[in-house]
């Protein structure tokens, strides 16, 4: 075996880190069954604060599901069983691990925003679906909710949409402009990580792409992990790519080396189209 | 005739079909609203709507008909057994759908399965055997003068039958609420109870108010098991432990006397009237309620 291929099979199944600077999740040798079958398979990886990170793969390769584990929505599927686990990385309380006993959901929930795969605004009007999660974070007077709303709004660029119609329900709004609701109301619980899964394949492309500068703007500031099966997308976008092929790690790499010297075998079919 | 003839043929007559047995159904209501409302004519010669509705007299054998008793009665009936039932579905329901692991949920589907399919004559029956001596304690302890057929036997034993009736209905409204909606409401960092209450209840909102208003309208026309504990005492009951008379068990107790008695024939088509129009008017009113909360 030559050193490069060694080199990616740490980065698959060892402890190796892909990037400088520092992490901000890190998973140990997740292994994940629902029923009988095995989703994820010794998953080691680390995601960097800060930066945009793709997770790309074929359509059930368990992306969706390793996304899932991070803030655990797994819980809400019964028969499902969990080896190893996700530590997030916090400033104040050190490694605080995702699968424990000790472990406060609602917490480390309200770290993370998400993004999911098509808008899925709540039962209220415009101005409720950012306060909902702004009530959820502490007590704010009227005055103070009405300046957070319109700021988070502002945030997305859908402010001067909706300005005019906050009390409107939610679903009224295009599909584009409600996946930016969204993504505006997972800002305002002020998560340091942004989850999303294939958050544009509902959209029109001209959506798709006002989603896409928000999310380069927003990696500034916030940890952001895609999930993606769009090539292009990736190509965009990603700082970072994590490639997955059937619930394994295949390659974790910078965008760009990922791109232009894929390492693998597999990630080189994947990205010559030969799985799609 | 060529295929596409025959094909076309074939098409139209299967429209005309559809379309007359959809008028048909529209025409059901209808057809029952003018039968009720002619047969009930001959009532009206000697009583005015006002007499027949607000009046508690009940002496057919002079010509005095007045409903009230019968309409308070099932009124009262319906109302204690939605007061029962409704709290237990909402929050069986809650708990089937959303806390319950799968397998546990399955069997106590299978039970409300086979509540449903229960006769109600059954019901009436063990409500009789058990509900009516027991509740007959219960006012004896209390120093209350009844021997348990009362309009709370009635209530009790309509709420055990209405139950499985909702709680099928709800239990189908949560399920088809997206997964999706309660874990981006989790992954703001609310709690399970808060998702529920703030999410989903307002999601399930308008299918909540259509479960009781079935719910109601079943439970304000079921005859025999009501019929069987509730007493059949034509006044205007002042408490739980009184008898009463609910409009279904008078027309049960009294169609022996259909064709005898013109008036009193007349009488049985004017409370069947009186049943018909509750219902309607109620399904009415929430059909705009639930189009008002239904704008999520």
């Amino acid at each position: 075996m030559d050193t490069q291929a060694m080199d990616a099979k740490m980065g698959a199944g060892g402890s190796a880190k892909p990037f400088e600077g520092e992490g901000i999740i890190r998973v140990d040798n997740l292994n994940l069954y629902a029923g009988k079958t095995h989703i994820l398979k010794n998953v080691n990886i680390e995601i960097p604060k800060n930066k945009l990170t793709v997770i790309l793969g074929p359509s059930g390769c368990g992306k969706t599901t390793l996304l899932k584990c991070m803030n655990r929505l797994t819980d809400l599927t019964p028969d499902i069983k969990v080896s190893g686990n996700i530590y997030i990385r916090d400033q104040h309380t050190g490694e605080l691990p995702v699968f424990g006993a000790k472990t406060d959901i609602v917490a480390l929930r309200r770290k993370m925003g998400l993004l999911s795969q098509r808008p899925f605004p709540l039962p209220m009007n415009i101005y409720n679906n950012i306060a909902y999660g702004l009530k959820l974070r502490g007590k704010y007077t009227r005055a103070e909710l009405n300046d957070l709303v319109e700021y988070y709004l502002r945030q997305v660029n859908l402010w001067e949409e909706v300005k005019d119609r906050l009390r409107s329900p939610a679903v009224r709004l295009s599909i584009g402009q409600q996946q930016r609701l969204c993504l505006a109301r997972g800002l305002a619980v002020n998560p340091d990580i942004i989850l999303a899964d294939e958050p544009t394949s509902a959209l029109d492309p001209v959506s798709s792409e006002a989603i896409e500068k928000q999310f380069a703007a927003l990696s500034k500031d916030f940890t952001l992990v895609m999930v993606t099966h769009v090539l292009r997308q990736a190509r965009r976008i990603a700082d970072y790519v994590i490639f997955m092929y059937l619930g394994e790690v295949i390659e974790m790499r910078p965008a760009q080396e990922f791109f232009e010297d894929p390492r693998e075998e597999q990630t080189k079919k994947y990205l010559s189209g030969a799985f799609n | 005739m060529n295929i596409s003839n025959h094909r076309r043929t074939r098409d139209r007559v299967i429209t005309v079909l559809t379309y007359l047995a959809m008028t048909f159904v529209l025409l059901l209501p209808f057809a029952l609203f003018i039968g009720l409302a002619a047969k009930s004519e001959l009532l009206f010669r000697d009583n005015s709507l006002g007499q027949l509705l607000f009046s508690s007299q009940w002496r057919p054998s002079s010509g005095e008909f007045g409903f009230k008793p019968f309409i308070v009665g099932s009124l009262y009936v319906t109302l204690i057994a939605m007061l029962i039932s409704a709290p237990i579905c909402f929050l069986s329901a809650i708990h089937i759908t959303q806390y319950a692991p799968r397998k546990a949920a399955k069997i106590v589907v299978t039970a409300i399965d086979i509540l449903a399919g229960i006769p109600s004559v059954v019901y009436g029956v063990w409500g009789m055997v058990f509900v009516v001596p027991w509740l007959g304690r219960i006012a004896a302890s209390l120093g209350i003068q009844s021997n348990g057929y009362s309009i709370l036997a009635g209530g009790v034993v309509l709420s055990i039958m209405v139950i499985p009736f909702i709680l099928n209905i709800l239990m189908e409204i949560y399920r088809t609420i997206p997964k999706e909606l309660t874990e981006v409401s989790l992954s703001l960092g609310a709690t399970r109870w808060e998702t529920i209450r703030d999410v989903l209840n307002r999601k399930a909102l308008p299918g909540i108010l259509a479960a009781f208003g079935f719910g109601f309208a079943r439970a304000f026309g079921e005859t025999m098991a009501v019929l069987m504990v509730v007493g059949n005492v034509v006044m205007i009951p002042s408490g739980l432990f009184d008898p009463g008379y609910p409009l279904p068990a008078l027309i049960a107790n009294s169609f022996g006397e259909l064709g005898s008695i013109p008036e009193i024939e007349s009488a049985l088509m004017f409370a069947a009237l009186i049943l018909l129009v509750v219902v309607l008017v109620f399904n009415a009113t929430l059909r705009w309620l639930i189009i008002r909360v239904e704008k999520y």
